[in-house]
């Protein structure tokens, strides 16, 4: 097959170029391949060369891709590309909204207030174009190979196929120069949705298929500027969906999401004289307005059986597809790299074995499991499988309209948060009398003012004991694995947020958190003996 | 709580009445429309997730 593009780039920014490898006389052996450098290829190439792990990206393409994918970002993810370096352009170039809309037939219902909560140092979510968002990673990957992190990408390079091997993979690689060979000793998948490795492998991608399509359009706003909102319809009176979504992105432009049935003629739908109507029935005649990008997606929620195959270790959409209500995609994709990089990197250095790996399954296919449940639910809501069920998502909204107390069931999207891995094999103790749920063992650490920044800063990358006016060694070591000691008191608070967040009825905590910032236990003060075990458990020791 | 299945309505015929009456003039569509609106209503009212999924199970007729 020739290397033909499949999509436009939108950033052309790994051309390719001839490696050593396909010179060389034998198969050049890695102790990393990475397979698409997609968000999610490129975050896990990040936190593996951030930690000195030498890593390979093969992608077939030379850059990023055009087009209208994510756009919605959660905070989590801001959090994990900040402990990889690169939030703050995401943020400086983002769109942070609150404020959103809720419309039904002709009329609005209501409208929304997100209210985010102070004491964080990113907000609920931002909304970036996915070029953007992935362009800042690779851009911090060229920042981070400055500095010596050992992390190559080579553009147009396309995995044709591969021999899996009990301790490492054989990779065939199609270039424009031809093909070439190179063993890994860890593949890591993220090849996207349709995943070729997936397939190569005969695996499984089990799941639901929604029977709706979406016509997805990215506009310029030439004429007055909109509001920064989020405008809901659900069976607008303009016809232009059977529900419509508008969100507002940077540089202008706006997201219009037209639901638009299942029986539909992608060719005839997507002609712009078409794509205009529907805009125009939507917006009005006197709105002026440039079409950016438009293109029209089906949806389905599926996942991987086991997102681990030995050597080959599955991640982002390649595992688990959801459907975008409630931006779980890209966001749940994040958290994948941030669970697997530092268990890999410890499982290579010698310092955990090998099963600490199986972990990535259950506690990533557990966090699937629970965006593929929300953004079903999500689904249900906006196109309803049933008539029964049309006939009371409408009951809501016309309830809603008038009584507050329906609003919550209104469902068009629920916001992605990470999941917990409460009761997982790593997670340990909860000994804090009093402590918050919301930062018990299994939780990712939530954010607290701290001084003039904030406590997530500088913590993880490896384990932590963070103590909050309690006492404990600076480190501890147990069997090869250094936890260090963050002490912080509820005094340099003032806010008195980092108190709430971690000591609750508390007078003093011990928190013991894994190099992915989740906490994997909890004392009101320090032990020894328990701190050695829930190290140990962390690192799949016990 | 528990979900009451004793009779609880002072005055049962009057309301079934006023029940039934609701629905005169509607059309099946709106009968459902209606019903639904109410379901949820009371479903709030009554609030107790143990209370709302018993009701459920015994409308279920399980
Ligand atoms: C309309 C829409 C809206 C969305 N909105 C959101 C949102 O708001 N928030 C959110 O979080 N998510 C959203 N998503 C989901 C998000 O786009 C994906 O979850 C995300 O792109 C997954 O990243 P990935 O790196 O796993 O895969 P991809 O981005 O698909 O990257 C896979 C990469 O692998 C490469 N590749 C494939 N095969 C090979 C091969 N054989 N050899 C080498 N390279 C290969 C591809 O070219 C590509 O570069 C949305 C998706 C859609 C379609």
């Amino acid at each position: 097959m020739p290397l033909d593009d499949r999509y436009r780039l939108a950033f052309r920014l790994y051309p390719y170029a001839r490696s050593a490898d396909q010179d060389a006389a034998a198969p050049v052996r890695h102790p990393v391949v990475v397979v698409g450098g997609g968000p999610i290829g490129i975050a896990t190439a990040l936190d593996l060369g951030l930690q000195g792990i030498p890593v390979v990206v093969l992608d077939d393409h030379e850059g990023i891709g055009q087009g209208s994918r994510a756009i919605c970002f959660a905070k989590r993810s801001l959090e994990i590309a900040d402990r990889y370096g690169c939030a703050g352009p995401m943020l400086d170039k983002g769109v942070v909204w609150n404020l959103g809309k809720v419309f039904y037939q002709d009329r609005k219902i209501y409208d929304f207030n997100l209210l985010p909560e102070e004491g964080h140092r990113f907000p609920a979510f931002i909304n970036l174009q996915q070029p953007y968002f992935e362009k800042f990673l690779v851009e911090r990957v060229r920042e981070a190979q400055a500095d010596g992190a050992p992390i190559e990408i080579r553009g147009k390079n396309r995995v044709e196929a591969v021999e899996v091997r009990d301790d490492h993979t054989i990779l065939t690689v199609a270039t424009p120069e031809g093909d070439y060979t190179i063993l890994a000793d860890w593949l890591i998948a993220c090849d996207g949705a349709g995943s070729p490795l997936r397939s190569m492998m005969g695996l499984d991608f089990e799941g639901r298929v929604f029977k709706d399509s979406f016509l997805i359009a990215d506009i310029r706003m030439l004429s007055e500027s909109f509001p920064t909102e989020r405008w809901f319809w659900f069976e607008p009176s303009h016809k232009a969906g059977a529900s419509t979504l508008l969100h507002k992105q940077p540089d202008d432009v706006w997201r219009v999401d037209f639901q638009i049935g299942w029986d539909v003629d992608r060719a005839e739908e997507l002609k712009e004289e078409n794509v205009r109507r529907r805009l125009d029935a939507m917006l009005g005649p006197e709105v002026d307005y440039e079409l950016v990008w438009s293109s029209i997606y089906t949806f389905q929620c599926r996942r991987m059986k086991a997102f681990r195959h030995g050597r080959v270790i599955f991640a982002g959409d390649a595992a688990h597809q959801v459907s975008p209500f409630g931006a779980r995609g890209a966001n749940s994709g994040m958290q994948d790299a941030d669970n697997l990089g530092w268990k890999l990197g410890m499982v290579i250095r010698g310092e955990a074995p090998d099963r600490l790996l199986d972990s990535y399954h259950e506690e990533r296919a557990h966090g699937a499991d629970e965006n593929i449940l929300n953004s079903t639910r999500a689904t249900d809501f906006i196109t309803p499988k049933s008539k029964i069920s049309h006939v009371f998502r409408n009951a809501v909204l016309e309830l809603a309209e008038r009584y507050e107390f329906a609003r919550p069931l209104v469902n068009s999207g629920r916001l992605s948060v990470p999941c917990s891995y409460d009761g997982l094999s790593l997670t340990g103790e909860d000994a804090l009398p009093g402590g918050p749920a919301r930062s018990r063992p299994g939780t990712p650490c939530p954010d607290a003012p701290l001084g003039n920044g904030f406590l997530l800063k500088g913590l993880g990358g490896g384990f932590t004991i963070l103590t909050v006016d309690a006492e404990a060694p600076e480190t501890v070591t147990e069997d090869g694995v250094t936890a260090t000691r963050r002490a912080v008191s509820a005094a340099d608070d003032p806010s008195g947020a980092l108190a709430l967040r971690y000591l609750g009825e508390a007078e003093g905590a011990v928190y013991l958190i894994r190099p992915d910032q989740h906490v994997v236990a909890r004392w009101s003060g320090y032990d020894e003996s328990a701190l050695r075990a829930a190290l140990r458990r962390a690192c799949g020791k016990e | 709580m528990e979900l009451t299945t004793t009779p609880n309505i002072p005055a049962p015929d009057s309301f079934y009445a006023e029940l039934i009456r609701c629905h005169e003039g509607l059309s099946d569509d709106e009968s459902a429309a209606f019903n639904a609106r109410l379901i949820l209503l009371l479903a709030n009212h009554i609030g107790d997730p143990e209370v709302l999924s018993e009701a459920m199970r015994k409308a279920s007729l399980d």
